[in-house]
């Protein structure tokens, strides 16, 4: 999943929605300046039943839990299941960037993937969003009007490559119906 | 969008293939050993190079990499990602003010290796600091990098004005005890660091992969450097690290590294969690 601008209320409505036995790992990139303290797992976990980590490089990703990319690293999968975190450069500006982790994680994951693309400012993720559906992954957009800023969505949505529009409120329920275990 | 990701998982195997074949092309040829890096980060880079260049396959690229030395030195500066900046995290460097510097002033003379230096930001931020700290007469600081071209930048120590205006901040909050133009001299639109700092300080290129210990360090800096590499390397060079810092010496990584897939946590203490500073242990404990 991806978002930046309005992100935080996005993901507190979506995670609330998930129940304790959800059976997928969630990764999530939110933009976010590099200078802040991060504090979005402590919050968001506040609002989840899953639990939330601050990964470390390298680490494992489990299902069932909810790993929250670092403020100014790109957050990478890498073909064994691991995290693999880079301080390259920014992409669109950001760093975490939607793109590098949806491009990355589709070229492993291909079908068993879903690309949840969020509330945001730019066109950060529309390039992931479009790899993931080629690699025969799932994807979401929140819709445009749903969102605190439509940007990040409609460039998604314009691309061609979205499979489902929902309202924020209907994300969280969906994902917790379809995803199966 | 004309970036040409492979589809289906026949073609990301073929990739898996061509970028293995490539690694192994720069590392006969040029001696250059990346092929133990992080799969998903080499391949963001070439993929990245390739678009650049307008390369229609990886092969392709490879071809020209064996050919020309002058696009091998553009792809290596890709390969080896040399965004940095002074003080970066500037917590750590206050932290290192607060838990380290209190030790070294008692030592006669300190050795410190900054592994994967890149264009410089940081030796300098290191060396400011210990000036302040009143250490730098009695500290030597060997600098080191895979790439000879980021070395050569990092001696002359030349920035643009532009960036060193941000980095004000982070000196400021890395608990900076004067103001950061004290340290170098600007000159139309870039700065040159002042010459006492440089005066301690060897510049020399090591590679992480393949070469060997580097002599009894009381600290080593080693920051976003082995996120890039898989973690049979990062044992490695953990283990480089553990043989090359005397007892008790200091081994400083990046925020999101560890030491916990390494298989060599008992080594060390850890000395501050979240801004990764250790501690080699003093003795070693029998069962």
């Amino acid at each position: 999943m991806g978002a930046s601008w309005g992100g935080l209320n996005a993901y507190t409505r979506i995670l609330s929605a998930l129940p304790a036995d959800f059976p997928a790992a969630i990764l999530l990139v939110q933009h976010q300046h590099a200078s802040a303290e991060n504090r979005l797992p402590w919050l968001l976990a506040r609002y989840c039943q899953l639990p939330v980590i601050a990964p470390e490089d390298k680490e494992e990703i489990q299902p069932g839990c909810v790993y929250v990319a670092p403020p100014g690293y790109h957050m990478l999968v890498e073909e064994d299941g691991t995290l693999a975190f880079s301080a390259g450069r920014a992409v669109l500006f950001s760093r975490p960037s939607v793109d590098e982790l949806f491009l990355s994680a589709g070229a492993v994951y291909g079908k068993q993937l879903v690309g949840v693309i969020l509330t945001g400012a730019n066109e950060d993720g529309a390039k992931g969003i479009d790899y993931i559906h080629r690699r025969g992954g799932f994807t979401i957009a929140q819709s445009p009007v749903s969102a605190e800023a439509p940007a990040m969505p409609e460039a998604a949505i314009k691309t061609g490559a979205v499979s489902r529009v929902l309202d924020l409120e209907a994300i969280g329920p969906f994902l917790a119906e379809q995803v199966p275990g | 969008m004309a970036e040409p990701y492979p589809i289906d998982d026949d073609e990301i195997n073929v990739e898996d293939i061509e970028i293995r074949l490539l690694l192994e092309a720069i590392y006969q040829m040029y001696g250059y050993d990346f092929r133990s890096y992080s799969k998903a980060s080499i391949r963001r880079r070439v993929m990245h190079r390739m678009t650049m260049s307008g390369f229609a396959s990886i092969m392709e690229m490879t071809d020209k990499v064996l050919r020309d030395r002058p696009f091998f030195v553009t792809l290596l500066n890709d390969l080896t990602v040399n965004v940095t900046e002074m003080y970066r995290d500037p917590e750590f460097y206050r932290a290192f003010r607060e838990d380290v510097v209190p030790v070294l002033k008692t030592f006669p003379f300190i050795k410190i290796w900054h592994a994967g230096c890149s264009t410089g930001e940081e030796i300098y931020s290191m060396a400011i600091l210990l000036e302040e700290e009143g250490l730098y007469d009695r500290a030597m600081i060997y600098a080191t990098d895979i790439d000879k071209n980021v070395l050569a930048s990092a001696k002359k120590g030349i920035y643009s004005i532009e960036a060193v205006k941000q980095y004000g901040d982070n000196y400021r909050r890395a608990g900076g005890r004067h103001s950061l133009s004290d340290y170098f001299t600007a000159r139309y639109d870039s700065v040159i660091m002042e010459q006492r700092l440089k005066r301690n300080i060897v510049f020399a290129d090591h590679d992480l992969a393949t070469d060997q210990v580097f002599g009894e360090m009381h600290v080593i800096l080693c920051r976003n450097v082995l996120i890039y590499f898989d973690r049979a390397l990062q044992a490695r060079v953990i283990r480089l690290f553990s043989d090359s810092l005397d007892m008790g010496g200091y081994l400083c990584l990046g925020t999101k590294e560890s030491l916990r897939f390494s298989g060599q946590e008992e080594t060390f203490d850890v000395i501050n969690t979240p801004l990764r500073i250790f501690r080699k242990r003093q003795l070693l404990h029998h069962a």
